[in-house]
């Protein structure tokens, strides 16, 4: 069919050329690495910068969503800490695995939830809601910790980090799922199309007979829950759940979402980008150390490349015009 | 008003990469006139003004202002010569006062940094004066109606020692009574000498407020003419270049049974028991001065906002309207004024515009039917032929007709019974209104039932079947076809 060439052409270079400009800027940077240390390329390291991506990469597939709404949500991290200490003290407590583990996730989508109710039902501004939760999770989190680790666990559960499925360790695994669902979430389903339009413009959305308040609660919700996925993986990694966890991710996770494309105004924006975003962050952390550059000089560094990465993009969309 | 002509613009030429936007146009400007400038969108009506005030560059050409050739480098520069342009966005901020606007960037200071309110005020006032207007220069913007807001640019410009003022469509968002007073003010600065260039799509006020009229098409000069001894068709037939034998192709349509009952409606946004009915194949024109409710009217029946009493039936059924979901299931869809803030999500295509009030016939379980949609969306732009490279085209890039057509076509999907269209041609050229129009036509052939709010008097008249005026909240009349004149009308929005 002819028009349907057409038709995926149109639809390939609107959803995908940013994309491939965010690619070659990381094949830039792994060449460059490359290039300057031999042990940048190896199986092994670039397994490691996978797993380091994980983390940040599966918090901001949720800020790719509440991006593209035209909100923000600085509570990421906060709520990977109380939903870590929660589900790690429930696994001391002795609740079977299953239930432990649906507690974690589950702590973070009550939070999102009560984000997203703020904002849709409180009116208030996504930034205040989610500033304001930021610091209630991370004080929820020191309260029942009395601000101590709770550490060591099964073996079941940490084999959630330790383990692999034919080389690759379970959290890439973890985490290419999640990206795999939310791509198809955002590209085949009502929720997806929604999140699109409501970012894009919030009236006309509500006019098209859109649940815009039902549909914001649920991406909050869906932040908070994947949140609490990213504290399941990371307590199982560290065999600690720690109140303090998840410092300034919220911030990381907006600059992977930024880097990938994703516009701070809304109604546009990819988890592909967001994933590759996430993997520059990470692939400059691993050679910045593996040059023994000094921890100093690399948030310059990372500060840097955000920066660039929006200018170059503002100026490509603004040629492109 | 001498003859001299304060500024000339010769055989002005403008190229954008791949497009000629003018060529060889002519222009001339007397000192004191009012000069209408004539011509359907893409005309180049924008483009020529947008070279006088330094907005853009022209190509080529010859611009003579003083009898001195002059480049005019930027609209700073512009505004030193004189030339100053009142857009349909007024520039103003909102939380400053309208002295503090009038000499924003220009405040008087006592010290270097330091402003000198009281200066301001006084100064402010006498802008003010000058005009002939009492408005207090310590209110804040916001707080200004439309029209007085439209007043203070013109007192900023003024102050500015424009000699040579643009207004573009100063009259969209004015009511009958604010035009008025407009034209009040337009008077008294031609006193003073200056010079107005005057774009606006409404024909009535030209004849009312022009001294002459220079027409282009398809970024030509077709020619420069005095509104006296002019008449409405021939300039039509000048913009167009073809005999627009009827402005409203209205057809009749045998009228078929009531789909929507409204009895007692009242809101807390200030309607005032409301009750009437529409049928179907009808064009119910609902007219009415801006606040007399008949956007809030819209949007009670769309579910947007809290019915406080009265009932909804949509054909005998009684309907509960608490939210647009629900107003759509009852088969209502709403056009609103104002595409791009409220009717389409521009980043998105057109296809996912099209089909977004009715995702739910496109989707099961959640997940959507790519192939079923693109086959529905496909369907409607080629039936109401909206000129799109791909379904996937974001509608930001879409021409303004073409997405009043996406609009359409989203309710087209939802096969709503009900169309509520406010102001549907407002800001729209004579071409695209009629294609409005007939577009209108096809739907109420196909039985479908129109409620038209509309601030133009003729196309009430022109394109209504029965038509209600509201005044405060409520009906005050009802006019039945033939019975409406424009004069009955305005009388009874206005209560005499």
């Amino acid at each position: 069919m002819r028009s349907r060439g057409i038709i995926l052409r149109g639809n390939f270079l609107s959803h995908y050329g940013r994309q491939l400009g965010t690619l070659s800027g990381l094949l830039g940077l792994v060449v460059v690495l490359w290039a300057l240390t031999p042990h940048f390329l190896t199986v092994s390291n670039l397994l490691n910068v996978a797993e380091q991506a994980t983390i940040i990469a599966i918090v901001a597939v949720g800020m790719t969503f509440v991006i593209i709404t035209a909100g923000i949500d600085l509570s990421v991290g906060s709520v990977l800490a109380f939903a870590g200490v929660v589900m790690a003290s429930l696994l001391h407590a002795g609740l079977p695995l299953p239930l432990a583990l649906a507690a974690g996730l589950g702590t973070g989508l009550l939070c999102g939830v009560v984000n997203g109710l703020l904002i849709t039902v409180g009116r208030l501004p996504p930034f205040i809601a989610t500033l304001g939760m930021m610091s209630v999770a991370r004080g929820s989190a020191l309260m029942f910790t009395e601000g101590r680790p709770i550490s060591g666990f099964p073996e079941s559960f940490r084999s959630l980090a330790t383990g692999d499925v034919m080389g690759i360790p379970v959290p890439v695994v973890i985490m290419l799922v999640v990206y795999a669902i939310a791509h198809f979430v955002l590209r085949r389903t009502k929720l997806g199309r929604y999140t699109y339009a409501i970012g894009g413009n919030e009236e006309a959305a509500l006019l098209s007979g859109i649940n815009v308040k039902l549909y914001k609660t649920m991406v909050y919700g869906l932040a908070g829950m994947l949140s609490g996925l990213a504290a399941i993986l990371l307590t199982a990694r560290l065999n600690s759940a720690q109140p303090i966890a998840g410092m300034n991710y919220e911030l990381d996770a907006i600059a992977a979402t930024v880097i990938g494309g994703t516009s701070l105004l809304g109604g546009e924006g990819t988890v592909v980008g967001t994933l590759i975003g996430a993997l520059i962050m990470a692939v400059l952390r691993n050679g910045l150390n593996l040059l023994g550059v000094s921890s100093f000089i690399q948030q310059v560094v990372i500060g840097s490349v955000i920066i660039a990465a929006v200018l170059i993009d503002m100026w490509l969309k603004r040629r492109g015009k | 008003m001498t003859d001299a002509p304060v500024l000339e613009m010769r055989h002005i030429r403008k190229t954008f990469p791949g497009v000629v936007a003018l060529d060889d146009v002519d222009f001339e400007l007397r000192r004191g006139e009012v000069h209408i400038l004539l011509g359907e969108n893409g005309a180049g009506k924008s483009t020529l003004m947008k070279i006088l005030s330094g907005a853009y560059q022209k190509s080529a050409g010859q611009i003579i202002f003083d009898d001195a050739e002059v480049e005019i480098k930027n609209p700073k520069h512009a505004q030193t010569l004189g030339i100053s342009t009142i857009y349909q966005e007024f520039n103003l901020i909102p939380h400053l006062s309208v002295g503090e606007n009038i000499f924003l960037g220009r405040e008087p200071a006592r010290m270097p940094g330091l402003i000198d309110q009281r200066a301001i005020f006084q100064a402010a006032t006498r802008a003010l004066n000058d005009l002939g207007l009492t408005l207090d220069p310590r209110r804040l913007v916001k707080e200004l109606r439309v029209a007085e807001q439209q007043m203070v640019e013109v007192a900023k410009a003024l102050s500015l020692d424009a000699r040579i003022l643009i207004m573009d469509e100063p009259t969209a968002a004015l009511t009958e009574h604010e035009i008025g007073e407009l034209f009040t003010t337009i008077r008294k600065l031609k006193e003073k000498g200056v010079s107005i260039v005057y774009i606006s799509h409404r024909m009535e006020e030209l004849f009312e407020i022009g001294d002459r009229v220079t027409v282009l098409r398809d970024g030509r000069t077709v020619g420069t003419y005095d509104v006296r001894g002019m008449s409405k068709s021939e300039l039509i037939r000048l913009m167009v270049n073809r005999e627009l034998t009827e402005l409203f192709p209205k057809e009749r349509v045998t009228r078929g049974a009531e789909v929507l009952r409204v009895e007692g409606l009242s809101t807390k946004d200030g309607l005032k028991d409301i009750s009437f009915s529409l049928h179907k194949g009808e064009v119910l024109g609902i007219s009415g001065l801006l606040g007399a409710g008949r956007t809030e009217l819209a949007r009670a029946i769309f579910g947007l906002d809290k019915i406080t009493s009265g009932t909804i039936y949509i054909n005998g059924e009684r309907r509960r309207i608490n939210s647009p979901r629900a107003a759509i299931n009852s088969g209502i869809g709403f056009l609103t004024e104002d595409r791009k803030s409220q009717g389409l999500v521009l980043p998105l295509s057109v296809k996912e515009n099209l089909c977004l009030p009715s995702v739910d016939k496109f989707s099961s379980w959640g997940v959507m039917d790519s192939g079923k949609e693109e086959r529905a969306a496909d369907g409607y732009v080629k039936e109401l032929r909206i000129k799109t490279p791909n379904l996937n085209q974001k509608v930001v890039f879409l021409s303004g007709g073409n997405q009043q057509k996406v609009v359409l076509s989203k309710w087209l999907c939802c096969e709503a019974e009900v169309f509520i269209f406010d102001e549907p041609t407002r800001g729209v050229d004579v071409g695209a209104k009629t294609e409005i129009y007939q577009l209108m036509n096809r739907l109420t052939a196909a039985g479908v039932a129109i409620i038209m709010i509309s601030s133009e008097m003729l196309e009430v008249l022109g394109m209504s079947d029965r038509v209600l005026v509201m005044r405060a909240g409520s009906i005050a009349c009802e006019f039945n076809d033939g019975e409406a004149t424009q004069e009955r009308i305005l009388q009874c929005a206005l209560g005499e």
